[in-house]
C-alpha cells in the first residue's frame, strides 16, 4: 500500500491541507476531499476540458494531474469566479447569452474563458473560438458561448 | 477509469533521479508533463509500481541562447517554449509546431523533454526535431550521451534511451534570417493527433537559391521520416511551382504509412503529396519575407 501523503494547497484563496494516496487525481480531490464540486469531471484522459482549473495561474485539465503533485500550488477552480454570492461577469455573460444548457462543460469553459480574458483582454472571435476548442460542449453548438466571451471581455475590462 | 496504486517519489536533481531508477528499474516510470503518461494510468494501461516525479528538477526548466544554439532543458514546459521570444524569433518552427499540441491546458503542463521520449508517431515535437539537426543529450549512471534524432527514434513509442537514462537538454541550431518554413498538419479537429503532417525549411542562399531543403512527415511510419530524394530535388534551385509538385510527389513515395482506424494507407500518403507541396510553398514564401 502506497504511503499517504500531506499535502497543502490554496483553493480559491483558501489554504486546506490532507493526506491524500498518490494515485488521487486532483479532480477528484477537489471534488471528494475538498467538496468542490463545481470542478467536474468527464472523460478522464485529457480530451473533454470539463475539470479544467488554473493552477498558479494557467490552466490544467486536473484529470491529468494528481493531488500530490498539487502540493504547494494555488488553484482556481469554478468556485473562485463569484465573489460574495455575486456572478462574475463572466458568468452573468453566460447566463445572458444562454451559453450552457446542460451545463456539464461550464466550469471548463468558464475557466479557459476567464484565462484567455486575463491574458488577452480584447480577443478577436477566432482567439476565442481557439480558447474553448480545447473544451467540448454537446449542446450549445459554441456560438452562444463565444457571444458571451465577447460580451464579457468590456465588462471584464472595466468598461 | 481510475489509476492503480504506485509508490511516488519526488526527485530534485538529475543524480536523485537516477540513483531512483537504479534502485526501482523496471517498476518505475518517470513522470514530467505527464499529459500523455497519466490517460494511460487512468485507463489503466500503464501500471507503474513507482512514480518518479521529476517536475521538482528546477535545473532541468530553461531556455536560453549558447553561440549560434538554443538550449533547452528538458523540463520545459510546451507553453513556455510557445511563448518565448528566443524560441519565436530563433527557431519559429519550433514555436509554430507546440502551438499545434493538443490545447493550452494540455501545453502548460506538457514537456519538451517528455514528447520526446513518448515517441508517439503522431506528435509535433518528434517530428520537427528531424529537420533542426538536433541533439538530445542523456544521462545515465555512466556517464552523459548526446544522440540525434536518427539515433534516439528508434519506432513507434520506442527510443534509444536506456533503462537507466534519463533526457537532460535538447540542443538545436539557430535557424539563420531568411530560412524558410513551414509547420502543416491533417487533422480532424483542432488538437487532436494529426493523421501526416509535414515539416519543412528551407536554408537559402544569394540571390533566391535554396542551399539546402529539410523536408520531414508525421504520421506516416514508426518514427518520422526525411524525405530525402524529395530534398535533393529542391537542393541548389530557385524554387518554382513545378519542382515543389515534383518534391511533393517523391516525398509521398518515401512514405510508408500503414492503414488504420483514422486513416487508409493510401489517404495518408496521397495528403503527404498535398501537404508537403502545401508546405513548401509556404515556406518559399516566408523565404522571401513574404
Amino acid at each position: 500500500m502506497a504511503e499517504r501523503r500531506r499535502i497543502t494547497v490554496k483553493v480559491n484563496g483558501v489554504e486546506y491541507g490532507r493526506e491524500v494516496d498518490p494515485k488521487r487525481l486532483l479532480v477528484d480531490f477537489l471534488r471528494d476531499d475538498l467538496e468542490l464540486i463545481g470542478t467536474h469531471v468527464g472523460c478522464e484522459h485529457g480530451f473533454c476540458g470539463a475539470c479544467t482549473v488554473l493552477l498558479n495561474g494557467r490552466s490544467i485539465r486536473s484529470c491529468l494531474m494528481f493531488a500530490v503533485q498539487a502540493d504547494g500550488a494555488e488553484i482556481m477552480t469554478v468556485e473562485g469566479l463569484a465573489e460574495d454570492g455575486k456572478l462574475h461577469p463572466l458568468q452573468e455573460a453566460f447566463q445572458e447569452h444562454h451559453a450552457l444548457q446542460c451545463g456539464f462543460c461550464t466550469p471548463g469553459m468558464l475557466i479557459v474563458t476567464y484565462e484567455l480574458l486575463k491574458d488577452n483582454p480584447d480577443p478577436t472571435e477566432e482567439e476565442v473560438r481557439l480558447a474553448v476548442a480545447g473544451v467540448l460542449c454537446r449542446c450549445t453548438g459554441y456560438k452562444q458561448i463565444i457571444d458571451a466571451v465577447i460580451a464579457a471581455a468590456p465588462k471584464m475590462r472595466g468598461g | 477509469m481510475k489509476p492503480s496504486a504506485f509508490e511516488y517519489f519526488t526527485a530534485s536533481t538529475v543524480a536523485e533521479a537516477i540513483s531512483l531508477l537504479e534502485r526501482y528499474e523496471d517498476e518505475a516510470k518517470i513522470i514530467a508533463g505527464g499529459q500523455s503518461l497519466v490517460p494511460m494510468m487512468n485507463f489503466r494501461v500503464a501500471q507503474p509500481e513507482v512514480l518518479i516525479d521529476i517536475n521538482g528538477i528546477k535545473e532541468l526548466d530553461y531556455i536560453r541562447q549558447e553561440d549560434d544554439e538554443i538550449v533547452i532543458g528538458a523540463l520545459t514546459r510546451e507553453r513556455d517554449l510557445e511563448l518565448s521570444p528566443l524560441v519565436q524569433e530563433k527557431c519559429p518552427i519550433l514555436a509554430e509546431a507546440i502551438s499545434l499540441i493538443g490545447h493550452a491546458s494540455i501545453r502548460t503542463r506538457g514537456t519538451i523533454g517528455g514528447s520526446l521520449v513518448h515517441a508517439d508517431p503522431a506528435a509535433e515535437i518528434p517530428l520537427t526535431i528531424y529537420g533542426l539537426d538536433a541533439k538530445m543529450k542523456v544521462v545515465g549512471p555512466s556517464g552523459e550521451r548526446t544522440l540525434e534524432p536518427e539515433e534516439f527514434f528508434l519506432s513507434y513509442l520506442t527510443t534509444s534511451l536506456e533503462p537507466l537514462e534519463i533526457l537532460v537538454e535538447v540542443r538545436i541550431p539557430v535557424l539563420p534570417q531568411k530560412t524558410g518554413w513551414s509547420f502543416v498538419e491533417l487533422t480532424r479537429r483542432r488538437g487532436d493527433f494529426y493523421i501526416v503532417a509535414v515539416a519543412s525549411i528551407l536554408f537559402m542562399e544569394k540571390g533566391g537559391v535554396c542551399k539546402e531543403a529539410r523536408i520531414c512527415l508525421g504520421g506516416v511510419g514508426p518514427t518520422s521520416i526525411r524525405a530525402e530524394e524529395a530534398e535533393e530535388i529542391l537542393a541548389g534551385q530557385v524554387i518554382t511551382d513545378e519542382l515543389i509538385e515534383k518534391a511533393g510527389q517523391k516525398a509521398a513515395e518515401a512514405a510508408d504509412p500503414e492503414s488504420d482506424y483514422h486513416a487508409s494507407a493510401e489517404y495518408r500518403r496521397d495528403m503527404t503529396r498535398v501537404f508537403v507541396q502545401r508546405g513548401l510553398a509556404e515556406a518559399r514564401n516566408r523565404a522571401k519575407g513574404g
